[in-house]
Parts: C-alpha cells; sequence; structure tokens
C-alpha cells in the first residue's frame, strides 16, 4: 500500500486557532471508520487525514514517530520492511483507520495483557492543543519523567482534549514464528491453565468463546513449537483473534449496544452469552435496551463497563463518575481545551 | 555543606494550629527542630529547607482532613514518602507543612489469582515483592532505593530501575489510585485494567506531588519467572561495551536488565564489595535475562554471541540466585561505593536514544577533562537512561557551581541528541532550568493549566517539577519558537 507523506501543521493549526477564536466546534475526523464511536459527533469536521506519513523511523532504535492520518496498515507495511511490528494490538476498522483514530478511541486488542496497551506503546506525542498551540509532549525515548504525562492522558480521550499529529511508538521484531491453538475446557480450568502458561510461554493472546479457549502463541520458532507441545490442543485459526481485535465476526453482528466488561480476570463466565478476551480481563457483551443488568454485573465483578457501540448516540461509552470527580476532569479538559472545541460532546455532553 | 533554609517567622494561625492538633493523633505533630531536621531534604541533599511542621496522620481521612484545613487557611503542603527521591521534590516548603504518608503502610489486599496489591502509599516497594513471592509473583519497578523507598513516592516519580526495560515503569504497573485534590476530596480513578475516560491515574503517576495526594495504589503483579540468567561482559574501551549496548537492542532482544559501568565506576565498586571484575576491564556489560528453561538458552546463546562479536574479552555467567547477587552486587553498591572517591558526587539522570550511547559517552569525557571534574558512569544502558556521577568536593569555594555548569551542559548534550532532561529520578528542584530548555512557553503553560485543574491556589508542592515563565525568562533558556520570544510583555534581564 502507497503512503503519502505529507506534512498539514501549518494548515491544521491554523484551523483550530480559528475554531477556537469563534468558540466553533470542530470533529476531528480522518479515516471516517470509527464515527460511530462515542456520543454523536458536532462540530465542523476537521480533516487529518492528509496529514500522514513518517516523521522518523530507526528500526535499531525500536521506535517510530508517524503522522496521525497515516492509515495503520501502511504504517504496518512500512515496519514489516524492516522485520518489525507494534508492540500493541492496534485494532482497525478497514484500510482507511488510521494511527490517529486508534489512539482517540484507545482501544487495545487481544495482545493486551502480553504486549501491554496501547497507551503503554506511546512514547510521545505531538499536538494541537483547544487554543491552535502546537505542542510536544513526551519523546522518543523510552524512559522520560519530565513534565506530566499528557501524551498517555491523550489516549482513549476521544478526541477531547487535543488534535494529535503525531506520535512516537515503541516497534518490536516481527516474531519468528505465530500459532493458535484452541481447547475445550471449561472457563475455570482454562483459567488454570493459564495462570501456569502466562508465566513460562510465548502467549500474544488468550480468548475465550461458546466453551472454547483460544491461546495465540508468537516468538522464536523453537518456543512456539515447545509451547504448542506443553499446551497441546488443536490447531487454531488467527482469525479469532484478529477478529475479536477488529470487534468483527458473528458474536459483534448481534443486535443491541455493544460492551466492554474490564473485570478482574478470575471473574466467573457469567453469562454465557459473552465473549472473553485479555486472558479474563475484558469480556464483551451485546445487550438490547436496559444497561442495568450491565452495570449490577460490573459492579458484583469489582469491575467497570464501557459501552463501545450504542443505538442511541445521546448516550456515552462511561456512566458518570461521583460529580467531585466528573468536574475534576471537565477541568482537566478545559486546561488542554478551553472554550471546548475539539470534539465537543463526543464524550460527555457539552465537553 | 549547603546552607538550611529556615522556615518563615510569620506565624501560622492558632485557630490552624488547634484544628491540625485535633485532626492527628498525639504524636502526629512534630515541629521541635530536632524533630523535624531529618526531614530538611531528600535524597538531594544539597537543597534543605527546615519545616515549620511535619504531620504524620495514620489513615487517609486523616490525610484529607489535613488537606482540606491547609486549603482553607492556604498554607502549602508538601507529601512525602521515605524522602530517597534523587531531585529534590521533598523538599519543604518555608511557609508550608510536610506531609509525610510513612504511616500509612498497610498492604491492605493482596489477590495472587488476579496478580494485583491493593496498597497505601507509604509501603516500601521491596515489602511488595516479599509480600507476593510466596505466591510466585514480584512486583517489577526496582530503584535502587527500593529497600526504603515507598509506592507512593513511586507514583509521585515514575519510579523505574533495573528491570523496566522488559516490564516497564511505574505507570505501566498502576491499575487505580484513590487520591486526595488540593481541596481535600477524594477521587478514584482506574480499575482491574487501569482504564478510565480520561487517564487521570497516568497523569498523577511523575507528577511529583503537584496534582493529589495518593492515598491508595492498586498494582499489577507479575509472575515470577522460572529462570534467570545474568551476564556480565567485559571490555577493554568504554565505546566497545556502549556499541555492543546498541548491538544487543537493534537486534531486538529485550533482556530483563541491561546495564553498563565504566572503569572508574568498576574500580569503585570493586574496592566497595571486594569481588573482582576481569582484569583490564575498561568498561562492563551486565545483562539478565528471564524466562522459561528455553527461552533463557536461547537469548543467552544471542546475547554471548553478540558479547564476543562486540569484542568482549571475558564473559561470566550466573545462574544460582547466591552467583546472581554477587553480579548484580557491584551495580547496586556503585552508587555508595563511588560516594567514597570524593567527598560528595551528583547523579545526572539523561535519558538519549541508543543509537547516541556511543557519541555522548565520548563526549562526556570530553567534558569532564574540560572541567576538570571526574565522572563515573553506571547506568540503565537498555532504556538509554544515563547516570552520569560527578565526583567533586563541596567544601572547595566554587566547585558545585562548576559542577552544576558540567551537569547542564550533559543535559544539553541529552537534548541535543533528542533526549530528555530526566529519565527517572524526576524534575524536583534540581531540573527546573532544565524545564526551560526541555519545553515551550505554550507547553509550560499547559502543565500550570493542568496544575490549576487540581489545585486551583498552588499549594501542592508549590514550586517544584514545572518552572513558571518568569523563571525561564531569567534562566535565559526558554525555547523560542518560530522566531517569536515567548512573553514578550515580560522585561528580560
Amino acid at each position: 500500500m502507497s503512503l503519502e507523506h505529507n506534512d498539514d501543521t501549518a494548515l491544521l493549526a491554523s484551523a483550530v486557532r480559528e475554531a477556537y477564536e469563534q468558540a466553533a466546534p470542530v470533529e476531528i475526523v480522518a479515516g471516517g471508520t470509527r464515527r460511530a464511536f462515542g456520543r454523536a459527533p458536532t462540530g465542523t469536521p476537521l480533516s487529518v487525514a492528509r496529514h500522514a506519513g513518517i516523521v522518523a523511523y530507526d528500526p535499531s532504535e525500536f521506535v517510530v514517530t508517524v503522522r496521525a492520518g497515516t492509515p495503520i496498515v501502511a504504517l504496518e507495511d512500512i515496519l514489516a520492511r524492516e522485520g518489525q511490528v507494534l508492540t500493541a494490538d492496534v485494532p482497525r476498522f478497514g484500510a482507511a483507520s488510521t494511527i490517529g483514530g486508534a489512539l482517540a478511541v484507545g482501544l487495545t486488542g487481544p495482545g493486551r495483557p502480553y504486549s501491554g496497551a496501547l497507551r503503554d506503546a506511546v512514547l510521545g506525542m505531538r499536538l494541537i492543543s483547544g487554543t491552535g498551540e502546537v505542542v510536544r509532549f513526551g519523546g522518543q525515548v523510552l524512559k522520560n519523567v519530565a513534565g506530566f504525562d499528557v501524551s498517555r492522558l491523550m489516549v482513549g480521550a476521544y478526541g477531547t482534549l487535543g488534535l494529535l499529529l503525531d506520535v512516537s511508538l515503541r516497534t518490536a521484531r516481527r516474531p519468528e514464528a505465530e500459532a493458535v491453538v484452541r481447547l475445550e475446557r471449561s472457563w475455570p480450568a482454562a483459567r488454570v491453565a493459564l495462570r501456569q502458561w502466562e508465566s513460562a510461554l510465548p502467549l500474544t493472546g488468550a480468548c475465550y468463546a461458546g466453551g472454547v479457549l483460544h491461546v495465540r502463541l508468537a516468538g522464536l520458532a523453537p518456543r512456539v513449537a515447545e509451547a504448542r507441545r506443553v499446551i497441546g490442543g488443536e490447531t487454531g485459526d488467527m482469525a479469532v483473534f484478529t477478529d475479536l481485535r477488529d470487534l468483527r465476526g458473528v458474536f459483534f453482528e448481534r443486535p443491541g449496544d455493544l460492551w466492554r466488561l474490564l473485570v478482574p480476570p478470575e471473574s466467573p463466565w457469567d453469562p454465557e452469552d459473552t465473549v472473553i478476551d485479555w486472558a479474563g480481563a475484558q469480556r464483551f457483551w451485546r445487550v438490547a435496551g436496559d444497561a442495568t443488568v450491565v452495570y449490577e454485573l460490573a459492579a458484583r465483578l469489582r469491575g467497570q463497563a464501557m459501552r463501545l457501540l450504542c443505538a442511541d448516540r445521546g448516550v456515552g461509552p462511561w456512566v458518570l463518575p461521583p460529580p467531585a470527580t466528573m468536574a475534576l476532569m471537565a477541568r482537566v479538559k478545559a486546561a488542554m481545551d478551553p472554550r471546548a472545541i475539539l470534539n465537543r460532546g463526543r464524550l460527555y455532553p457539552d465537553w | 555543606m549547603s546552607q538550611t533554609v529556615e522556615p518563615s517567622h510569620h506565624p501560622w494561625p492558632a485557630a490552624f494550629m488547634r484544628r491540625l492538633r485535633r485532626i492527628l493523633p498525639a504524636d502526629g505533630l512534630l515541629q521541635k527542630p530536632t524533630e523535624v531536621a531529618v526531614y530538611e531534604c531528600d535524597g538531594l541533599p544539597v537543597y534543605r529547607v527546615r519545616p515549620r511542621a511535619v504531620v504524620l496522620p495514620r489513615t487517609a481521612a486523616e490525610v484529607g482532613q489535613v488537606l482540606a484545613l491547609c486549603a482553607e487557611y492556604q498554607v502549602p503542603v508538601v507529601a512525602r514518602g521515605a524522602g530517597t527521591g534523587l531531585s529534590g521534590g521533598a523538599l519543604p516548603h518555608p511557609e508550608g507543612v510536610v506531609l509525610s504518608l510513612a504511616r500509612l503502610n498497610r498492604i491492605l489486599a493482596l489477590d495472587p489469582d488476579n496478580r494485583i496489591a491493593r496498597l497505601e502509599p507509604g509501603v516500601r516497594n521491596l515489602a511488595v515483592s516479599e509480600a507476593a513471592r510466596p505466591h510466585g509473583l514480584f512486583y517489577a519497578p526496582d530503584p535502587s532505593s527500593q529497600i526504603a523507598c515507598t509506592i507512593g513516592g513511586n507514583v509521585a516519580e515514575n519510579a523505574g530501575g533495573v528491570h523496566c526495560l522488559k516490564y516497564g515503569l511505574t505507570t505501566h504497573n498502576v491499575l487505580a489510585l484513590k487520591f486526595f485534590d488540593a481541596e481535600g476530596t477524594l477521587h478514584e480513578v482506574g480499575g482491574p485494567t487501569g482504564e478510565w475516560p480520561l487517564d487521570l491515574a497516568a497523569l498523577l503517576t511523575g507528577s511529583e506531588g503537584l496534582l493529589g495526594v495518593v492515598v491508595e495504589v492498586t498494582v499489577r503483579l507479575w509472575p515470577k519467572p522460572p529462570a534467570t540468567v545474568a551476564y556480565l561482559a567485559a571490555f577493554r574501551s568504554l565505546e566497545a561495551a556502549a556499541a555492543c549496548v546498541s548491538e544487543v537492542v537493534a537486534l531486538g532482544i529485550i533482556p530483563a536488565g541491561l546495564e553498563l559501568m565504566d572503569g572508574l565506576a568498576l574500580s569503585a565498586a570493586q574496592d566497595y564489595t571486594g569481588i573482582p571484575y576481569p582484569e583490564g576491564s575498561a568498561a562492563v556489560v551486565l545483562a539478565e535475562v528471564d524466562g522459561d528453561d528455553l527461552t533463557v538458552a536461547l537469548e543467552g546463546d544471542r546475547l554471548r554471541a553478540i558479547f564476543t562479536a562486540q569484542g568482549a574479552f571475558a564473559v561470566e555467567q550466573a545462574v544460582s540466585d547466591e552467583d546472581r547477587r554477587r553480579l548484580w552486587l557491584g551495580r547496586k553498591s556503585a552508587f555508595p561505593a563511588v560516594g567514597r572517591l570524593a567527598p560528595d558526587y551528583y547523579c545526572m539522570d539523561g535519558t538519549i536514544p541508543r543509537r547516541s550511547l556511543v557519541p555522548v559517552l565520548t563526549e562526556i569525557g570530553a567534558l569532564s577533562r574540560r572541567y576538570e571534574l571526574p565522572v563515573a558512569n553506571v547506568f540503565h544502558a537498555g532504556d538509554g537512561n544515563l547516570h552520569p556521577l560527578i565526583l567533586y568536593d563541596a567544601a572547595i569555594p566554587g566547585q558545585l557551581v562548576q559542577v552544576e555548569a558540567l551537569g547542564a551542559d550533559i543535559l544539553r548534550l541529552c537534548l541535543a541528541h533528542g533526549g530528555t532532561i530526566s529519565g527517572e529520578h524526576g524534575v524536583g528542584v534540581e531540573k527546573l532550568d532544565g524545564m526551560c530548555a526541555q519545553f515551550t512557553a505554550a507547553e509550560l503553560a499547559i502543565f500550570h493549566a493542568l496544575k490549576s485543574a487540581f489545585d486551583p491556589h498552588h499549594l501542592l508542592n508549590p514550586g517544584k517539577a514545572v518552572p513558571t515563565p518568569a523563571r525561564c525568562v531569567e534562566a535565559g533558556g526558554m525555547h523560542v519558537h518560530g522566531g517569536h520570544q515567548p512573553f514578550p510583555h515580560l522585561e528580560r534581564f
């Protein structure tokens, strides 16, 4: 896939500055594949799609700095030429899906328990603040404690804190070998096995649906071969994991709102129409209508519920935290975007 | 020794003191000079301020009440853990109270099945791994002060350590936080997987006590790998050792730890521990690989091949716990060992891209000769986090000034190579001027706005971590963006 290299920083900064001066909200868009996430977009669309390409990439350093409008698949192609991959398992919803959109929504695929969250892969960012200033936080090195960690704060904020220009992400060597195995196990037995394997075997994913445990392995070929021998089971399908990453397949086609439950991994598999990802820590659930049942389950499991996709676009992904904490988050939002012009209403009403 | 700043003599209102006493246990308020003297400084003793009062609450509720009271009377608060920080982050404020979290030291819950621990902020870092060990688990961030330093302090500083190359910094291992803002309002953020609509836990982590006071931390525990092998590779030159580190990284090997010590550090460590390094070592690389037996064997073979190809003249291997302890001992005691070479030393903390290790170390050597101040290098090479130790004698007039000038040159060198002024020790009071060089006026303005969101009257650890625009103008280090002078309305002098 060919990639257009283009730096739109000046254009985007002047657009945001103008929006700030006129207090006129803008909706940040690029590939347009994530517009269904969050509350209904408002504001004039401002496209980041042309702001694309690699800013810096030194394979020996295992860091790539890439513009927000770069499609994920195009970035992966460039990394693949050097035998590398992103450390984080990044969901994408078609070829147009950009790295900027992935960071705004902040989801991480099944690799998360083993290779970290998308936010863990972020070393630094350049962004346009709500006042139209171009600012940079973090950097291109692994350890950096100078200044508040604004780049991590940006991940998952649905573009409400700043317009992402470019990001430095960690990369890793492409694994020499990869395999998926499937085993029929009860969920408690699956957890016991996972706890044992996780300390010793090169796992990169573990999900559970319909009484079947799927385990993904990756790494040096002899290790993957040895792990297959230890785990047993049958050869599985790699697509189980890429489908789960991209919220695709039969389960996701069911009607109802799409929920994520973030729970202690040992939690029981209940109800059985949930799909378990992240070795137990994330559960997907399709529920039509009343959300009470979901919040009750989350509370019972001492976890959180996040509504990823909702038929009612007036409802946001997260339940409101207690008023004092909500007020604090609103002040954080105002510190970054004082006139609430960036993706207004996308996460919470009015900001 | 440096001068201690005396507390302000302007008295606090009697009502404030009366109410403060009522909140705290009988032995929870220290004011006598002899009692508060120990709180004058942290691990960077060149800066000292005698606190007016030190409060030692026992519970989170008491912490909240102290904060609310201080907010009411506009009294600055400096939170403190074990005081092992290396950048003056816990330096008292002459008008304020020191809020010690040392007595909130309970492990509230340890859940081995879900691999989490819920901790009060005063729990010592090492105590977490000790409690987790019977379950085959450990807490990964391991700053060199881990025997003494607390989890609350680790969160404030986003502490790293030897093993963060593979297991991440504190921020990667914190799942949830309970904290009070400056008004004494409690907030709970995070969850089983560390998610929150806006990642406030990430913002708090590394914020050096400027945004809130953490009273509970939920951390992730890791399964202890079944096998660990440590290697020591000895080189005839520092450049060869640095090149070896770059090569290990470039080949995509991620050891659990990858450290480098130069000749000066080696001879100091050898004298200190009595454990000899291979004769003729100008520098050594220490590396540790962990995992199952097969991984350890495969990665060990690759490391050995790289060591040899890069010109190591001796390679030692340590498998048993005791042998590994001996192999690491020199590294772990390097700071006190180097400390015996001169009356004082100043520890730097810049980070650079690993490809720049050779040129930066060469340049640091040249700077050391130019300033006629010895510099020992012992550092986290695998993540490019340098710790040059400048040896000096504070009793010699003017030498501290020279040391600070050399330190500033080293930090400028790190920035010029695309790095940062602080990898893990924090900014504190020490690197405020460096912040002016690393960030623009607009970026600093965002930091101040975020600070105000949590602490509108700037009572929490004021004057640390983020410099005021006026200070940056004075320091002359302000970034100039696109030819525009920042703060044109301010006079420059």
